[in-house]
C-alpha cells in the first residue's frame, strides 16, 4: 500500500472533523501508512464467498413493548451537561 | 484490628459478619490506603469518598439491625472511568469529558450498588480505551505495582494497579481487545472477560461496539466469579444482551475430564514460552492436552485494527462539544467549532485511530479493508468452532512478555502487538480469563494464562481457573509485594 499523502489525510481528517496542524498531519501521513502496511496482511487472504461478520449474537430485531416509559432523569439535568446554554437551550453555532 | 490487606470477598464479608470490622472502617481504610500510597502507583483518577461512606453506612445500619447481609454488602470497589457514575466525574481518561458528571449510572454499577458493594473510586486507563500501557491518559501514567518504572497494561491498567496494589478488593473494567485480560497479566491479578453481550452496557462509554465487553479484575477466579453473577444478565436498556443460559451461571464443569488445547502458531515461541511459565499444577491438564493450530494471530490482529477503528470513529462522532463535554472556545461556525473542539480535547492516540477508522470506511476502502476484515473474522469464528467441538478451551499466554518499561513503546504497531494473543477472543465473542501462572524468570515479574472457552461457557471457563487456583498459589502472591 502506498503511503498515504498529505492532501489525503486531511481529506480523512476533515470527514473526522478533526483538525490537524502541518507537523500532525506529517507525523499522522507516517504513522497511518504504518499501520495501513500493518493491516494490509488481510489482503492476502482468500476471503471469496465468506460471509461478512459485523455482530456475534445473532440477535435480530430486538422488539420492546410500546409503552411510555418514565425518564428517570431530569431534563434539566441532562441539558446542564451541554458546555453552551443559553435560555434553557444548547447552544450551537448559525447553522443557516 | 485483624490485618486488612489483601482480603478476598469472603474473607471481607465474613469479618463484616462476626463484627470484627465495620464497612465504614473498611471503606476508610481503603480510602487511607489509596491516599498513602496513590501517589507511588497513580492508579486513582477521583476518588469518591462521602458517597463510599455514604453506602457503607447503609451496609452497617442494616448489619446492626441483625439482618443477613450479601456477599458484596459493604466490599470496596473500583471501576475504570468508562462507567457512567450519577454525581461523580467521569472522564474516559480524556480531557474531552474533563468537567463530565454524568446524570445517571451504568446499569453495573446500578446493580453492584444494589448488592450493596461500595464504590471507593474511579481509576485511570487509556483515553477512551485506546492503548495496552495506561500511558495514553491524557491525565497520568500508572505505575505497575510490581516495578514502578514499567507499564500497569492497558487500557484498564488503573483497575489491574489498584487491584494489584490492593486499593480495592476488586474493580471494573472493560476488555475490546484484551485490555481487562492484558493488564491483569502484566500487574498479577484475575481478570475475566464474558461472553459477549451476556453483561449490560448500557452507561459505558463505548469503544467499538461489536467487541466491548465488561468484566471483573480480581484476586482469584473466586471473587472474579461473585462479581459475574451480580452484574451479569439481559437488560432491557442494551438492546445487545443476550439472556443467560442456564449453562452459562450452572454448569457444573467436568474439570476432571477436561480437554484443553495450547494454542500455537506457526511461530512456536509463542506457546513454549508460555508453558515453561506455566506452572506445574497444570501438568494434568497438559497430558490431555494437545497442541491447536488456528488462523494465524497476526492475521487476526490486522483485522482487530481495521474492525475496531472503524467503530470507534462512529462511536467517537458524538464528541463534537454540542450536548455534553468540552467545547473549543473560539469558531468561526458549526464546522470549524467541531473541528477545533476535537483537535484541542483528543489526545493522538484517539485521533489516530479516528483517521484509521474513517478511512476504511470511506467510500472507495470499504470492500478492500472493512468488508475484507469482516470476512477474515468470520474465518476466526469458524476455526474456533472446530477447536470447540473436540475441546473444553483453549490456553494460551495471556502476553508475550512480561510488562514493558514506560515510555519504551513508542510506535503505535508496535504497542498493538501487545494484544496479539488477546484479540481473537473479542473476535469471536467468546470468555476468556486471565489468572497468574508465574513469574517471568529474567525480570521476576507477573506472567498470565489465558482460558478461553466458547460462547456461554463462562461459568466452565471460571470453573477451570478455579480449578487451578485450589491447586496452585500464584494469585496469592500479590501478598508479597512490598510498596
Amino acid at each position: 500500500m502506498a503511503k498515504l499523502s498529505l492532501d489525503e489525510i486531511q481529506k480523512v481528517a476533515l470527514l473526522a472533523r478533526i483538525e490537524l496542524s502541518d507537523d500532525e498531519l506529517a507525523s499522522a501521513s507516517n504513522e497511518i501508512s504504518s499501520i495501513l502496511d500493518f493491516v494490509d496482511t488481510i489482503q492476502n487472504t482468500d476471503t471469496a464467498g465468506v460471509e461478512p461478520t459485523s455482530q456475534v449474537t445473532g440477535l435480530t430485531d430486538v422488539w420492546r413493548e410500546d409503552l411510555v416509559v418514565k425518564c428517570t432523569v431530569a431534563p434539566k439535568l441532562l441539558l446542564a451537561s451541554a458546555p453552551d446554554m443559553q435560555d434553557g437551550y444548547v447552544g450551537v453555532k448559525k447553522v443557516l | 484490628m485483624p490485618d486488612l490487606n489483601y482480603l478476598s470477598i469472603t474473607e471481607a464479608h465474613e469479618l463484616l459478619v462476626a463484627k470484627k470490622i465495620s464497612a465504614q472502617e473498611l471503606t476508610e481504610f481503603y480510602i487511607g490506603k489509596i491516599r498513602n500510597l496513590n501517589p507511588k502507583i497513580r492508579a486513582i483518577l477521583t476518588v469518591c469518598e462521602s458517597q463510599a461512606l455514604k453506602q457503607a453506612k447503609k451496609v452497617d445500619t442494616k448489619i446492626a439491625s441483625g439482618a443477613e447481609i450479601g456477599l458484596l454488602e459493604g466490599i470496596p470497589y473500583t471501576a475504570k472511568d468508562m462507567f457512567l457514575t450519577k454525581g461523580i466525574r467521569t472522564t474516559a481518561a480524556s480531557k474531552i469529558l474533563e468537567d463530565y458528571t454524568p446524570p445517571y449510572s451504568a446499569t453495573v454499577i446500578e446493580k453492584l450498588d444494589q448488592a450493596g458493594a461500595v464504590l471507593i473510586a474511579k481509576v485511570n486507563q487509556d483515553e477512551f480505551a485506546h492503548g495496552g500501557s495506561t500511558e495514553n491518559s491524557s491525565y497520568h501514567v500508572t505505575h505497575n505495582p510490581w516495578d514502578l518504572d514499567r507499564v500497569p497494561g492497558g487500557s484498564s491498567g488503573g483497575s489491574a494497579a489498584s487491584v494489584a496494589a490492593d486499593f480495592g478488593i476488586f474493580s471494573l473494567g472493560t476488555d475490546t481487545g484484551g485490555s481487562i485480560r492484558q493488564p491483569a497479566s502484566y500487574c498479577g491479578v484475575t481478570g475475566f472477560k464474558p461472553t459477549y453481550g451476556v453483561v449490560s452496557r448500557y452507561g459505558v462509554i463505548a469503544m467499538a461496539s461489536s467487541f466491548d465487553c465488561i468484566g471483573p479484575l480480581a484476586r482469584s477466579a473466586e471473587d472474579a466469579q461473585i462479581v459475574f453473577e451480580v452484574i451479569a444478565g439481559k437488560d432491557s436498556k442494551d438492546s445487545t444482551t443476550i439472556a443467560l443460559s442456564d449453562k452459562t451461571l450452572s454448569d457444573k464443569s467436568p474439570v476432571g475430564k477436561l480437554k484443553a488445547v495450547f494454542y500455537d502458531d506457526e511461530d512456536s515461541d509463542v506457546v513454549s514460552n508460555g508453558v515453561a511459565a506455566i506452572d506445574g499444577s497444570l501438568l494434568d491438564i497438559r497430558t490431555e492436552a494437545s497442541i491447536a493450530e488456528l488462523v494465524p494471530l497476526e492475521l487476526a490482529l490486522a483485522a482487530y485494527y481495521v474492525l475496531v477503528p472503524s467503530e470507534i470513529s462512529s462511536n467517537l462522532e458524538r464528541y463534537d462539544g454540542v450536548r455534553y463535554g468540552s467545547k473549543a472556545k473560539d469558531s468561526k461556525d458549526l464546522l470549524d467549532s467541531y473541528m477545533k473542539t476535537r483537535s484541542e480535547f483528543l489526545g493522538p492516540e484517539v485521533v489516530r485511530r479516528n483517521i484509521i477508522g474513517t478511512y476504511a470506511l470511506s467510500a472507495g476502502y470499504y470492500d478492500a479493508y472493512y468488508k475484507k476484515a469482516m470476512q477474515v473474522r468470520t474465518l476466526i469464528i469458524e476455526s474456533l468452532n472446530k477447536v470447540f467441538e473436540a475441546n473444553d478451551a483453549i490456553l494460551v499466554p495471556t502476553t508475550l512478555e512480561p510488562a514493558f518499561k514506560l515510555g519504551s513503546k513508542t510506535d503505535p504497531v508496535e504497542m498493538y502487538k501487545t494484544d496479539l494473543l488477546t484479540v481473537f477472543a473479542n473476535l469471536a465473542g467468546v470468555p476468556a480469563i486471565s489468572i497468574p501462572i508465574g513469574f517471568e524468570p529474567t525480570t521476576g515479574l507477573p506472567m498470565g494464562l489465558q482460558i478461553i472457552g466458547k460462547q456461554g461457557d463462562d461459568k466452565k471457563v471460571l470453573a477451570i481457573a478455579k480449578n487451578i487456583q485450589s491447586d496452585s498459589d500464584w494469585h496469592n502472591k500479590l501478598k508479597e509485594l512490598k510498596l
